[in-house]
């Protein structure tokens, strides 16, 4: 025993050293981002970790000018929309894929994967001469169709993972105990499906949140550019400054939705819900 | 309360495949009866279209003398206990049993009464507030079953609700199961492929075989009289022991010997006018050592053989002996489907040619000596091998 309990002391310093080594990894660049935009900008080149003089400044200035503060509007419209959208659609596909048995199911499943392993920079060109000609180039749906595109074959893999955990007899159950397909999806199966929903309602809301090569390539001017595009478009207090400060500043204020947005929700995505339903 | 009637029910999947045929059932109402047969012979099937759960292909089911085919399960008005329990996971136990009334829109008091009510005859009234996930497998046993009485419905199905039970908790909850049945008085279909439940459980046992139905009587009734083969060699535990026969002159001709059959087996053959090969079964119990006999009246009731004990088990009550007969075994497409449902054929073993003895516990049987052994020549069942009749059914 004794020999077993000082390997395992051993090993979780390992492991408690490599969790370290990685978290440290990924947090460095964004503590990085962090201290910049907390930096004035005479002290952005000081090659300190941690800014020396700590300045508003930045925020300031980017909620100073309407180019930022209509982008962050344009970015959460067009994120929330989409994602909303494409749940709903993909909550309905994913339930008949779970539970019925249609012919082309094993095609729909298919052409779906496909399309989320399609190279999305190829379709930029098409896309953006489609948009121009329909008119939907510079508008919120010119982005909010390609993205529920392009995030419905996450939404539809996920929820329907989630549906298929979902035992059949609960459904039956409620149905034997007098309930209407309604009332059984309604009191039964939503509430069970629910954690699948929050995190699909997650991975797609970041997706579209995040993107960049459809915002740039399908927007010309602030009536619906996305944030992460219009970061491209900061310039310096002058011509001979780089926005460093400024773009800093934005990149932080952009991630804290994300974060709301995960601790919001992380308390609904108890894992294992359904434990209990079944089996003894 | 009800009586369900299944009037030549069928059930024939898309693909062809036919599920239940012809069933013929009259359930009385507030019996308690059984389904029984091996894995895929329908008897799942059979409840879920009473339920209501799946379509009727042909035939009429009745509850209470109305044609209910149609109806969707909510307006059956019958409750049932899943295999799984089917517990709703996020709901409290309180809030499980109360759904049914929920849905039917009882008032609140009315609903705290019946789940208090409930929860007391199942013992259940300190876990109320608990969610499933944090019972044991015999309470959330118990929570399915409450579910299901909370709203006296008109009958009860059940399937197969104690198998996913430890061994002990099943024969307590087979008690309790029993005992709830005859307070409630409810008419209760109940599924199991376990024929100790479906011997000591209901009222009447329908066997069925590949979406047939074998036979329905008492559970005693069916062990005395199977109808047939299947029957003969699905009731009872260790099973009935098959031997391939010949019929003689008022004789029987087996590996064991030769048999004179009682005046009463004998009639009863030449009444079925019983072809000359046969299939004998003679059950455990009917088997004696004979060291433990007055001479006499071994000679005068029954046949005696000598063989070598293979193994012997000591069940304190009684000796369990097993012999290896010699010479051909008995083969039946029945025997065959019965090997495979109890594994047997997959342990190498070849069915029928091993006998199963039920001896005294004061008898000297050692291992690996020869032992004389007696068999009551008038307990001696015998069956057509080609249509699996008993030709001795006395029913």
């Amino acid at each position: 025993m004794a020999v077993i309990g000082g390997s395992t002391a051993g090993r979780k310093a390992r492991w408690t050293f490599v969790d370290l080594l990685i978290v440290a990894y990924a947090l460095i660049p964004v503590l990085w981002t962090v201290s910049l935009s907390f930096k004035t900008a005479a002290s952005q080149t000081d090659r300190n970790f941690f800014p020396s003089e700590w300045t508003w400044q930045n925020y300031k200035d980017i909620f100073a000018t309407n180019e930022f503060v209509r982008a962050l509007v344009n970015s959460i419209g067009i994120a929330l929309i989409s994602t909303v959208i494409a749940v709903v659609l993909g909550m309905m596909a994913a339930y008949a894929i779970a539970r019925l048995d249609f012919p082309g199911k094993r095609a729909l499943v298919g052409v779906s994967l496909l399309i989320a392993m399609f190279p999305q920079v190829s379709l930029v060109s098409p896309l953006f001469e489609m948009e121009r000609q329909l008119g939907l180039f510079d508008t919120w749906p010119g982005l909010i169709l390609p993205y529920i595109t392009f995030a419905l074959p996450l939404a539809i893999y996920t929820l329907s993972a989630f549906f298929r955990e979902i035992p059949w007899e609960l459904e039956k159950a409620a149905k034997m105990d007098g309930a209407t397909p309604a009332q059984a999806f309604r009191r039964v199966i939503a509430p069970l499906a629910a954690p699948g929903v929050f995190t699909t309602a997650i991975l797609v809301f970041i997706f579209c949140w995040n993107d960049f090569l459809f915002a740039i390539s399908l927007t010309s001017t602030e009536r619906s550019r996305t944030v992460p595009a219009a970061l491209s478009f900061f310039t310096g207090a002058s011509q001979f400054e780089a926005p460093t400060g400024s773009i800093s500043a934005a990149a932080v204020v952009i991630t804290i939705p994300i974060i709301v947005f995960v601790l919001f929700f992380q308390r609904r995505i108890v894992a294992g819900l359904t434990s209990g339903a079944v089996k003894g | 309360m009800a009586e369900i009637v299944l009037d030549k029910v069928s059930k024939r999947y898309p693909d062809g495949a036919l599920a239940v045929s012809e069933a013929d059932i009259t359930i009385a109402d507030g019996e308690f009866i059984i389904l029984v047969g091996p894995s895929g012979c329908g008897k799942s099937t059979m409840l879920n279209m009473i339920a209501g759960l799946e379509d009727i292909s042909a035939g009429e089911l009745r509850i209470d003398g109305e044609r209910v085919n149609e109806k969707a399960p909510k307006d059956r008005d019958i409750a049932m206990v899943f295999q799984s329990y089917a517990l709703y996971p996020h709901m409290s136990v309180r809030e499980n049993m109360a759904f049914p009334l929920r849905l039917a829109k009882v008032d609140d008091a009315t609903v705290r009464r019946k789940v208090d009510e409930a929860a007391r005859i199942l013992d259940l009234t300190q876990h109320l507030d608990r969610k499933p996930a944090n019972l044991s497998g015999g309470q959330r046993q118990r929570v399915a079953m409450g579910r299901a009485i909370v709203r006296n419905p008109k009958a009860f199905l059940m399937d197969e609700p104690l198998s996913n039970l430890d061994a002990k908790l099943r024969v307590q909850m087979r008690t309790s199961v029993s005992k709830l049945q005859k307070q409630l008085a409810t008419t209760t279909v109940y599924v199991t492929h376990d024929q100790t439940e479906a011997m000591t459980l209901g009222d009447r046992v329908v066997v069925l075989r590949s979406g047939k139905v074998q036979q329905i009587g008492s559970p005693q009734f069916l062990y005395d009289n199977p109808a047939n083969l299947f029957v003969a060699g699905f009731i009872g535990s260790p099973s009935m022991n098959f031997l391939p026969g010949t019929l003689g002159e008022g004789e029987l001709m087996t590996a064991l010997g030769p048999v004179t059959l009682s005046d009463r087996v004998r009639r009863l053959v030449e009444a079925a006018g019983a072809p000359r090969e046969v299939i004998a079964g003679i059950r455990p119990e009917h088997f004696e050592d004979v060291a433990l006999m007055d001479a006499d009246h071994a000679a005068r009731s029954g046949s005696t053989f000598t063989a070598t004990v293979d193994v012997l088990e000591s069940m304190g009550s009684d000796k369990y002996a097993y012999f290896t007969v010699e010479g051909e075994t008995a083969a039946s497409a029945e025997l065959d489907e019965l090997a495979a449902d109890s594994g047997t054929a997959d342990t190498g073993a070849t069915p029928g040619s091993q006998l199963v003895t039920r001896l005294s516990v004061t008898s000297h049987a050692r291992e690996g000596e020869p032992l004389d052994v007696w068999f009551d020549a008038d307990k001696v069942q015998v069956f057509d091998p080609s249509t699996g009749r008993n030709l001795t059914y006395a029913g």
